[in-house]
């Protein structure tokens, strides 16, 4: 790929309002994820896997901690002297700024900052996914197509397709169509909010896309229906691997539980495709001689005595003798005491498990979970189990 | 905030009985436990204390070493002025790779005389394993009035790693100090990390030089413990000399203690090492772990008991490891068993065949063999 052919623009301000107490003072992006990543690394390694060197990242909700870890992109090997990582939140011009109003709107006000690097691609993604993928194969589907813009797609059950946003696909799988959430699917074609622009076709649609007053500045929203009316040439790239949103505390346990199989649908160990993550300098993780450690991923730095099942431990966790951790995900530095029982629970960071305390259970049908930074006592369990009830 | 310490790593003729496992690499980069290399911690323990200039001189099998530290950047000693120096021999004059380190340290008394707002030098060794505030060391260098200060630690098992005995008086003064395998009565040894005045180790090793000695430790410290205040400082954490097999094996399996595990690796912060991007270690449903130490990235079917086993080593369905040690991508086949081993970097151990050292004193298998 020829420097700065095509450069990418990672929108990082998601707020994740659903993952509830896991992202309070944390943006989605630098939320916990596989025993050692935030979400943000698997989209960061794909870009560097890629080839696509230069990344504008747009942060606006919470970005302190997610600045800190992203730095200037060393741990992803984009610290580069040209180009490289750049966070990218909204900033005041001398007519005042705002804050980012729509996915468009903030690619928008960063018109700027593209521009300097006068790509011919630009390729928009999000940090709120966890998949692997290499963008120059979808860059080279975008050429042949002499497309103005390539949507990513994955198939998705029928049954769940109108929770996405939909395309319908014509010859050559040329976009015909494009609704968000739609009651009746015309296709089980789900966007996921990967998209590659040419990047003239795209500028013009984001001016235009700003002067209507009436637009929510979103991509899947108003961009893309825009485009579509104007008759532009839109493709659709049709990507199998494994995808998910990890949106919700439901999908966001669902897709640690995912990395448990014996053969998990999304490979960590591919050493031809790492995902990078800041390295939290932690020592070997110990395994005490009365410990159980079975059909789990268990990080750097983590101290085991109790038993642990189909479970997810990030780095520094503590868990004590007679405990039992169970489909449980445990997030950094989280401490679990002596006789404590976690079973289908998410621990957020740092949180701590008193002794006897016992969080959720394996009949319920919800997920339980712990805030960061939570101190549970065995005195105040029993409110707790019933706050869970 | 920083120490007025210039640090120096001395990788010039340390003790090395360490067989097999020092004859692609020096003593220096030997990897410990689970994902270090043993100069990991002498040089976290410097840029943890604030020591914000570290010299390394190496000598030889340098390779891994420079593949290693890189540009400092792991012990974020990448720095505009200061930072990191691998200072080597130097190659036009084959007769060096003899010589004693006080030819080293003339040749790149530079280093030295350049760094004006230095006070003080610590010069120290890769071997010793262990994590220490050398703020302390200053203080009480400062307050003794000491022309050197050398760190030593008391209650050393003889029996294993090689080490100058140390014999101090009341006070802490320096008496008698004898190579390792001096017949000195002493339970206190050296951890071989002298603090002295800049100006001091400029004018010792002229000095030295001058009379036709060569060794900083042997000739300019030890022959002149008359005629200099030198002090020792008794460090009281956990610490392994590691120069030989035995103490190799023996210092590895220590970090399973859980108490020795959390003094050297929290209780003055971490140990810093180069990063491997490596994913969680993976458990199957049939793994068996007990009593061990396990890096990233290992991926675990079989059984492990009371072992080490470093970044990416995998262990089969069926297969069994006992008191051994795995380095770094070691493959144990289905149905195969390690007891008392110690595999170095990519061994494989082949499906159904067994492995067993004696106790205490392990088998090693040299690196990329396959068994």
């Amino acid at each position: 790929m020829r420097r700065n052919e095509c450069i990418a623009m990672l929108l990082a301000g998601g707020e994740g309002r659903r993952l509830g107490v896991l992202t309070k003072d944390l943006a989605k992006p630098a939320v916990h994820f596989g025993g050692k990543y935030r979400i943000i690394d698997f989209t960061l390694s794909n870009c560097i896997h890629s080839g696509i060197e230069t990344v504008g990242v747009l942060t606006q909700y919470q970005p302190l901690e997610l600045n800190q870890y992203l730095g200037i992109g060393a741990a992803w090997g984009l610290d580069r002297r040209d180009g490289g990582m750049h966070v990218l939140p909204p900033f005041v011009r001398s007519k005042g700024g705002s804050w980012y109003k729509g996915t468009a709107n903030a690619i928008y006000q960063n018109i700027g900052f593209i521009e300097r690097y006068d790509p011919e691609y630009v390729l928009i993604i999000s940090g709120d996914h966890i998949y692997k993928m290499d963008y120059s194969l979808m860059l080279e589907v975008h050429k042949r197509n002499r497309a103005d813009a390539t949507i990513a797609v994955i198939t998705v059950p029928w049954s769940e397709a109108s929770r996405f946003g939909i395309l319908g696909v014509g010859e050559g799988d040329r976009i015909t169509d494009f609704v968000e959430k739609p009651k009746k699917p015309p296709s089980n074609l789900a966007s996921m909010g990967v998209y590659i622009f040419s990047w003239p076709v795209l500028r013009e649609a984001l001016q235009r896309d700003e002067a209507n007053k009436n637009s929510s500045n979103d991509f899947g929203k108003d961009i893309i229906p825009m485009l579509l009316q104007g008759q532009a040439r839109l493709f659709a790239y049709r990507f199998d691997g494994y995808w998910k949103d990890v949106g919700t505390i439901e999908s966001l346990w669902e897709a640690n539980m995912d990395l448990l199989a014996d053969e998990p649908p999304l490979n960590l160990n591919d050493r031809s495709w790492r995902i990078y993550s800041v390295n939290p300098n932690q020592p070997a993780q110990y395994v005490a001689p009365g410990a159980t450690v079975i059909s789990s991923l268990v990080s750097e730095g983590c101290l085991v005595s109790g038993v642990v099942r189909r479970s997810v431990l990030f780095h520094g966790v503590r868990v004590g003798e007679n405990s039992l951790i169970e489909d449980a995900v445990i997030m950094p530095g989280a401490t679990i005491g002596s006789g404590a029982r976690v079973v289908r629970a998410i621990v957020g960071e740092g949180a701590i498990v008193g002794s006897g305390c016992i969080v959720g259970s394996a009949d319920s049908a919800d997920i339980a979970v712990v805030g960061r930074g939570e101190v549970l006592t065995s005195e105040d369990n029993g409110m707790r189990e019933a706050e869970l009830a | 905030m920083n120490l007025p310490i210039l640090g120096v790593i001395n990788l010039i003729h340390e003790v090395d009985e360490m067989g097999a496992l020092t004859h692609s690499r020096c003593l220096a980069t030997v990897p410990f436990g689970g994902r270090y290399r043993l100069i990991d911690f002498i040089l976290s323990s410097m840029v943890k204390s604030g020591i914000p200039k570290v010299a390394v001189f190496a000598h030889t099998r340098y390779r891994s070493l420079m593949d290693h530290i890189g540009s400092g950047t792991s012990w974020d000693l990448h720095r505009k002025g200061s930072g990191l120096f691998i200072l080597p021999p130097s190659m036009e004059d084959q007769t060096d790779f003899g010589r004693g380190d006080l030819f080293h340290f003339y040749r790149n008394r530079d280093y030295f005389t350049r760094s004006s707002p230095f006070e003080y030098v610590i010069v120290a060794r890769s071997h010793v394993v262990c994590n220490i505030d050398f703020s302390a060391v200053l203080a009480e260098h400062r307050q003794s009035g000491a022309d050197i200060t050398v760190v030593c630690h008391r209650g050393q098992d003889r029996a294993i790693g090689l080490a100058r005995k140390v014999k101090i008086d009341d006070g802490g003064r320096v008496l008698e100090m004898q190579d390792h395998y001096g017949r000195l009565n002493s339970d206190i040894v050296s951890m071989e990390m002298y603090l002295m005045s800049r100006d001091l180790l400029l004018d010792l090793v002229e000095s030295s030089l001058a009379r036709g000695q060569d060794h900083l430790v042997r000739h300019a410290i030890m022959s002149n413990l008359g005629r200099l205040n030198v002090r020792a400082h008794l460090h009281e954490g956990w610490s392994g000399i590691i120069n030989n097999l035995a103490g190799y094996y023996r210092y590895s399996l220590d970090l399973l203690r859980p108490e020795v595990w959390r003094e050297l690796f929290y209780r003055h912060g971490p140990i810093y090492t180069k990063v491997k991007d490596e994913p969680p270690t993976r458990y199957h449903s049939c793994a068996d772990v007990r009593h061990s130490l396990v890096a990233n990235g290992c991926d675990i079917e079989g059984v492990v008991h009371n072992s080490i086993l470093f970044r990416g080593v995998k262990v089969h369905k069926g297969a069994v490891v006992r008191n051994s040690i795995v380095m770094q991508n070691g493959i144990i086949g289905e149905g195969g068993s390690l007891v008392n081993c110690i595999l170095d970097k990519e061994v494989e151990i082949r499906p159904q065949q067994h492995l067993q050292g004696a106790e205490g004193m392990p088998f090693l298998a040299v690196k990329r063999k396959v068994i």
